[in-house]
């Protein structure tokens, strides 16, 4: 019993910072374009990055 | 900033391959900028546009027209960031939209605006409206909310599997704290992802009225409630697992479907902003300057340039030309108008060069008429109810008194007061409408998201019920049935070397119909090429006059029919006839074709003259034709088959169908038609394409069958689940199989819908 009072918040905590790591994916604009990011990659430069705010 | 530039010129140096990238993209080079258009919105003044701040910074937004590939990309910020004020710029494939960030004067918009159209690519300034944040906003809310009812479903599942199996070797006070934990993880849960549904059952409640969310928030809060409760005292059940996994079901449901109407709303925008019309305004020193067209008030003086199209409505002042009012009345023959003569607003001056007196506001003019009778017939919408909002209405009422006399029933036989709340609770829970709100969004998410992959934009959910239901289709002919540009209809009386001589001749004008007659050009050179506006054009080639234009430019006389003619003379020859007509979409003949198939009526209504309306009746072989018919009649002629109880489908693209469009019991529009008509329009044909219309009329019958299956699988479920919920013998775990099942088939239904073919 022990080692599942351990293992639950351990557990919750790893699911948490995952949904956290979603968040902060979907703030910094990761899903604005995903056409556009797609192609981007094959350039050899993908400046400029988009700001906060991109269109 | 400049370092960047100059470090980006330097490395498109290194790689001359990118021009290659570019060659290969489906579009190729686009030569196609805005200025083909509206030939002045090149010169429009785009400050207004642009947002500064204090530190000389400006930036725009642009929609751009012609990028297809990461090629395009590129070579649009390449270009750009080359220029030296420009410190940024920034394009985004998915919705087509450009930023672009400079330091200096603000008027280096028009310079950005030239450097894309030199790149091949239209540009034109993106108002980004509030509507549009708002919705994005909206999509991004419901998204968070997804993603937290999702962590919260996976794990109090987990919690509750263990609970479930553990069963009698579990002690009372592991399942305790296990509960416990469930309740920490889904009470807030249910209070941040629950409020898109709180708020709009709340919302619906005070106007006493319900909707599918006051179900569902109901069974939400007493689950939860429920659970709390039971927690507390620490007994066995508890139902918090049912309550997360119904909110994330459900909001994936939500999300999607906010998802999509914000592309087909983002994608109707993007049409419109496209098609910015500006204005010359004549200033009092004689100087002209172009304009937004909103920006014009009555009493301004205006300079109509050959192949422009009116702003607003106005009166000649100067200059007689040929007026094309097709877009507004649907008429193709063009007509001469001279001074004092009032000309509408969305006409198009084919002729010569006019000076012009405002008599109306952009807002105003002949389109306002129009935009009340539009608005009228969209007020009236509301009348149609959508399918989910039926099946609520029947299914509250029936729900909630089983529930209250599961309660009344089992008090009077019982007495215990516990017993007979809880058992009315699992009523509530076990009928919640999973499967009830997810039948109806998860088939037409499947089915817009199939037509939308087809150009055909979907303005709404409700829209493709209705399109199911229709029985008889109603074309507009100008532009729809036809493709609203002319052709040479006696091309096979004309020889070849003629034929050469006409392209070559036509292909320095802009007229419409000199641009239609341009395709026959080859390489031939003419010399001292004259254009005389509303008249004609001259040149000589090999020593000889050529002439192409009116008849009275030529001195010939032409037959008046109904086809518009102009002559072709060379000196020393008799001159040639052409007769220009306008053709049908090389698609009609096949569209009527399956339509009639499909088992549908269809009728043409045509502002244009009975001679020309017969005609192009009579190449289709339709017999139920009107001609001359006025916007208004149009809507009455629609109001006449409602009560009919026909369900008509009006398709049309002018100015003058908007009315109708909005009317109709469903509406369809083109890609290239007035802003107003689109904006009134169910449906909008994105490529211009006729043919997707049976496709989208079989598109919306199969998702109708697939609707009705859905509810009639709902209903069979809840049959089945009700009386075991009556009878008290409903435990979390026949409540979490019951909920997930039921939610999985409606959504495997959906899902079998047949795909398109393209």
């Amino acid at each position: 019993m022990t080692a599942v009072l351990w293992l639950i918040p351990i557990a919750l905590l790893l699911g948490f910072v995952g949904l956290l790591g979603f968040f902060w994916s979907l703030k910094s604009g990761q899903f604005d374009d995903p056409a556009g990011d797609a192609t981007r990659i094959l350039n050899s430069d993908d400046r400029p990055l988009p700001d906060d705010k991109a269109p | 900033m400049g370092k960047r530039a100059l470090n980006l010129s330097d490395d498109t140096a290194a790689s001359p391959t990118r021009a290659e990238d570019v060659m290969g993209c489906p579009s190729g080079l686009q030569k196609q900028a805005v200025s083909l258009e509206d030939p002045y919105a090149e010169q429009l003044d785009l400050t207004p546009y642009v947002s500064s701040d204090s530190n000389n910074a400006h930036q725009i937004d642009l929609i751009v027209k012609g990028a297809h590939c990461g090629g395009c990309l590129s070579k649009i910020e390449k270009g750009l960031t080359d220029l030296e004020p420009v410190s940024q710029a920034r394009m985004n494939l998915s919705t087509l939209r450009l930023r672009v960030s400079w330091r200096g004067e603000k008027e280096f918009v028009n310079t950005i605006i030239e450097r894309l159209s030199n790149l091949g690519f239209g540009g034109a300034p993106y108002d980004v409206s509030d509507s549009s944040t708002q919705k994005q906003s909206e999509t991004r809310t419901l998204l968070l909310a997804m993603a937290v009812a999702g962590f919260a479903a996976m794990n109090v599942m987990l919690l509750s599997i263990a609970v479930w199996s553990g069963g009698e070797e579990m002690s009372v006070q592991t399942h305790t704290l296990f509960h416990w934990i469930s309740a920490a993880i889904a009470l807030p849960t249910v209070i941040y992802s629950g409020r898109v549904f709180f708020k709009s059952a709340w919302s619906a409640l005070k106007e006493q009225q319900t909707n599918m969310d006051v179900p569902i928030s109901l069974a939400l809060i007493l689950a939860s409630g429920l659970s709390l409760y039971e927690t507390i005292k620490g007994n066995p059940d508890t139902y918090f697992d049912a309550a997360v996994m119904l909110l994330f079901l459900l909001l994936i449901g939500r999300y999607l479907d906010a998802r999509l109407r914000f592309q087909t709303g983002e994608a109707a925008r993007r049409l419109a902003a496209l098609q910015v019309t500006s204005a010359t305004r004549i200033l009092s020193d004689g100087s002209i300057k172009t304009v937004p067209a909103r920006d014009v008030m009555p009493g301004d003086r205006l300079l109509i340039p050959a192949g422009q199209k009116l702003a607003v409505d106005c009166i000649i002042e100067t200059g007689i030309s040929d007026i094309d009012m097709q877009i507004a009345t649907g008429e193709t023959k063009l007509r001469s108008y001279g001074p004092g003569d009032a000309l509408f607003s969305g006409t198009t001056n084919l002729g010569a060069p006019l000076t012009v007196k405002a008599i109306a506001k952009y807002s105003d003019s002949f389109l306002s008429e129009i935009t009340e009778l539009v608005e009228m017939g969209q007020q009236k919408k509301g009348r149609f109810v959508r399918i989910a909002d039926k099946a609520a209405k029947a299914y509250v009422p029936v729900v909630h008194s089983v529930a209250a006399l599961t309660f009344i029933g089992w008090y009077m036989f019982s007495g215990d007061l516990r017993q007979s709340t809880l058992n009315a609770i699992a009523v509530l829970i076990i009928t919640c409408p999973c499967a009830l709100g997810l039948a109806v969004p998860a088939v037409q998410i499947v089915a817009a998201g199939r037509l939308f992959k087809q150009g055909i934009l979907l303005k709404s959910g409700d829209a493709l019920e209705r399109l199911a239901k229709v029985r008889h289709v109603i074309f507009d002919k100008t532009g729809t049935l036809t493709q609203g540009r002319f052709s040479l209809e006696n091309e096979k009386e004309i020889t070849a070397e003629n034929l050469a001589l006409i392209g070559s001749l036509a292909k320095f004008s802009s007229h419409p119909l000199s641009r239609s007659l341009s395709i026959y050009a080859k390489d031939l050179s003419l010399e001292k090429v004259q254009e005389f506006a509303g008249q004609g054009i001259c040149a000589s080639f090999e020593g000889k006059t050529i002439k192409l234009g009116s008849a009275s430019f030529l001195d010939m006389s032409l037959p008046q029919a109904s086809n518009t003619h102009i002559g072709f003379s060379i000196e020393g020859q008799s001159p040639l006839s052409l007769q220009m007509q306008d053709t049908l979409r090389p698609d009609t003949i096949d569209t009527l074709k399956s339509l009639q198939s499909q088992g549908l009526s269809y009728e043409m209504l045509s502002g244009d003259s009975e001679a020309v309306a017969k005609d192009i009746a009579d190449q289709l072989g339709i017999d139920n034709y009107k001609a001359e018919v006025s916007p208004r009649q149009k809507m009455s002629r629609i109001q006449l088959r409602m009560k009919e109880g026909e369900f008509p489908l009006m398709v049309g693209d002018g100015i003058n169908d908007a009315p109708a469009l909005a009317e109709a019991y469903c509406s369809m529009s083109l890609a290239g038609a007035a802003d107003i008509s689109r904006a009134s329009a169910d449906i909008i044909l994105q490529e211009d394409k006729l043919s997707s219309l049976p496709l989208a009329i079989n598109t919306a019958q199969q998702a109708h069958k697939r609707i009705v299956e859905n509810l009639t699988l709902a209903v069979c479920y809840n049959f089945i689940a009700i009386p075991l919920a009556v009878a008290g013998l409903v435990n979390p775990l026949i409540a979490a199989i019951a909920m997930s099942g039921s939610s999985l088939l409606v959504t495997l239904n959906a899902l079998r819908m047949a795909k398109l073919e393209a």
